[in-house]
């Protein structure tokens, strides 16, 4: 028996919190494309690609007006281009990048991702030729996304690999100066980089996946922030209980759009991200939802309490409401993708220093963070080392999305448009770490016990 | 199967009629509905059945939002499952 306040709930979130499915990704396998020739190779990828995903915009769209809830994005991730053009000359790499921006034009997905490499203890040749032209790729395609795994628990941190990604995002925001640098917003840098993350820029299909796969990200934070609103001046307890039912209803119609793309597509189900993924729409905030628990801004000290219990409780919520949960499932914090989070860094409350506390409890890392355009690389490598140690201490995936705008300086702001919003450029630490960057090698795995 | 639309505006005569006539015009059985009218604001939930549907689910969901454009209401017909599956364990 359906009850109307129940209805009335649904179309509330829907029209005024902004409840949306942020992403139905399809996850496709490249590796029966493997060919020693670039344009076979190509060819093969493209068919693939084009075959397999026909019909994954418009059964989105159908299930979007089915259930009367926005499905935003609708992408494609790949199996790890290093991986499956391991004897591809640089050249042949960039081609695989036009092939992959031709799949997502004829197919019609919004972001495809996978042009990504996994060098967390050593880089093949394969994996630098990709490296050496990611760049190039980001700059002349506008869907492909790329990301780079630089760290694990297990194997430690690829510094040599850290110090290669510094240089990339400078040659990045360089090859798009013209456009905000807008190459940096398609890079990540991982350390335990999950293997069915729907949400880009870091999705890609990894090797223990099936042929194919369904994973759907969900989103919300404006339902959450909203239920906290309403609550009033309940306690912490009442208040963790209340975002566990809120993330149990949002989860709950993830699962169900997951079920019904994976039977209609005839493509099994792989999971669900229970991540809380802000846009830059007023109310759509994680920023706001830290607010509304009681902060006078983002940033103030206390900020990464909240998070923690945020962060937790949407996760109890969500994993009673879906079959199988995974990919980075975490409260999102990127700057420029979240209102409260642009004001909070225009009004001096949110430093670069609090951000990287907040993603030692949250996932994923830092995100869309614009800084200075004359950062050096091994500032932004020191920044990309301090944040990939808290994920390979801590067991969990963190990543770094910063985009070094060439021509943009503290007190400027830059705007990427649509979901990537825009982000005012926040001052790093003006010391530099080069001597330890130039040093290279790895750093050993952590031990695991005598934790503390 | 069951679909619950719903129906919101400014208040005039005849807006049950016209949904009604829309739902039986493609083969939805009307089993329910609620309806309040706070001062010129009219409120309507309606649970339809939609297994005798002559059309496709989504066409009959563009029909009846066509008709609310036409009337300047809001008119949003949503697959009962996702209440049933947010709301229910």
């Amino acid at each position: 028996m359906i009850e109307t306040k129940d209805i009335l709930e649904t179309i509330q979130m829907i029209r005024q919190e902004n409840l949306d499915i942020r992403t139905i990704t399809m996850g496709i396998s490249l590796f029966d494309c493997v060919s020693d020739d670039a344009d076979r190779l190509c060819d093969k990828i493209y068919d693939k690609i084009t075959r397999t995903a026909e019909h994954l915009v418009e059964t989105g769209c159908d299930i979007e007006k089915k259930y009367g809830i926005p499905i935003v994005n609708k992408r494609v991730s790949v199996t790890p281009v290093s991986l499956v053009g391991g004897n591809m000359s640089p050249d042949g790499f960039l081609k695989i990048a036009h092939t992959l921006q031709r799949a997502a034009d004829t197919v019609g997905v919004n972001f495809i991702g996978g042009y990504s490499a996994l060098v967390h203890k050593g880089m093949t040749q394969g994996d630098r030729n990709l490296i050496s032209v990611i760049p190039e790729a980001l700059a002349e395609t506008q869907l492909v996304c790329s990301s780079v795994n630089v760290a694990s628990t297990k194997a430690g941190i690829n510094m040599d690999a850290i110090r290669l990604m510094g240089s990339t995002i400078k040659r990045a925001a360089a090859l798009t100066a013209d456009r905000n640098s807008i190459g940096c917003a398609k890079l990540v840098v991982f350390a335990n980089v999950p293997e069915d993350n729907p949400f880009m820029a870091g999705a890609f299909h990894g090797v223990g996946e099936p042929d194919t796969v369904i994973n759907v990200g969900v989103s919300g934070p404006g339902v959450v922030s909203s239920a906290i609103a309403r609550a009033g001046d309940c306690d912490l307890s009442a208040l963790a209980d209340l975002i566990k039912k809120t993330a149990f209803k949002i989860t709950r119609v993830g699962q169900l759009v997951a079920s019904e793309a994976a039977d209609r597509l005839g493509v099994p189900f792989g999971i669900i991200d229970l991540s809380l993924a802000p846009t830059p729409a007023v109310g759509d905030s994680v920023a706001l939802i830290l607010e509304n628990m009681g902060l006078e801004s983002v940033g103030a000290h206390g900020t990464t309490a909240c998070l923690a219990m945020l962060n937790d409780a949407v996760k109890k919520g969500g994993v009673m409401a879906s079959s199988h949960v995974g990919g980075l499932s975490g409260a999102f914090i990127p700057v420029s993708e979240d209102a409260g989070m642009i004001t909070a860094v225009r009004n001096g409350a949110l430093s670069i220093e609090k951000l990287e506390a907040m993603t030692a409890v949250c996932s994923v890392g830092l995100d869309m963070i614009a800084v200075p355009g004359d950062t050096t690389e091994e500032v932004i490598c020191g920044l990309i080392a301090d944040e990939i140690s808290i994920g390979v201490v801590n067991t969990k995936t963190t990543a770094v999305r910063v985009i070094p705008a060439v021509g943009k300086t503290v007190g400027d702001e830059v705007d990427f448009g649509g979901l990537l919003g825009s982000a005012p450029i926040m001052p790093l630490r003006p010391y530099s770490p080069a001597k330890f960057i130039h040093r290279g090698g790895r750093i050993p795995a952590p031990i695991h016990s005598l934790k503390n | 199967m069951k679909a619950v639309i719903t129906v919101t505006g400014k208040d005039s005569v005849g807006i049950i009629a016209k949904v009604a006539t829309a739902c039986a015009d493609n083969g939805a059985n009307i089993v329910d509905i609620s309806q309040s009218v706070l001062q010129d604001y009219f409120a309507m939930i309606m649970l339809a059945d939609i297994d005798t549907l002559t059309v496709e689910f989504s066409a009959f969901v563009d029909k009846l939002a066509a008709l609310g454009r036409e009337h300047g209401l809001e008119i949003h017909t949503m697959h009962e499952d996702i209440f049933n599956t947010m709301h229910h364990i």
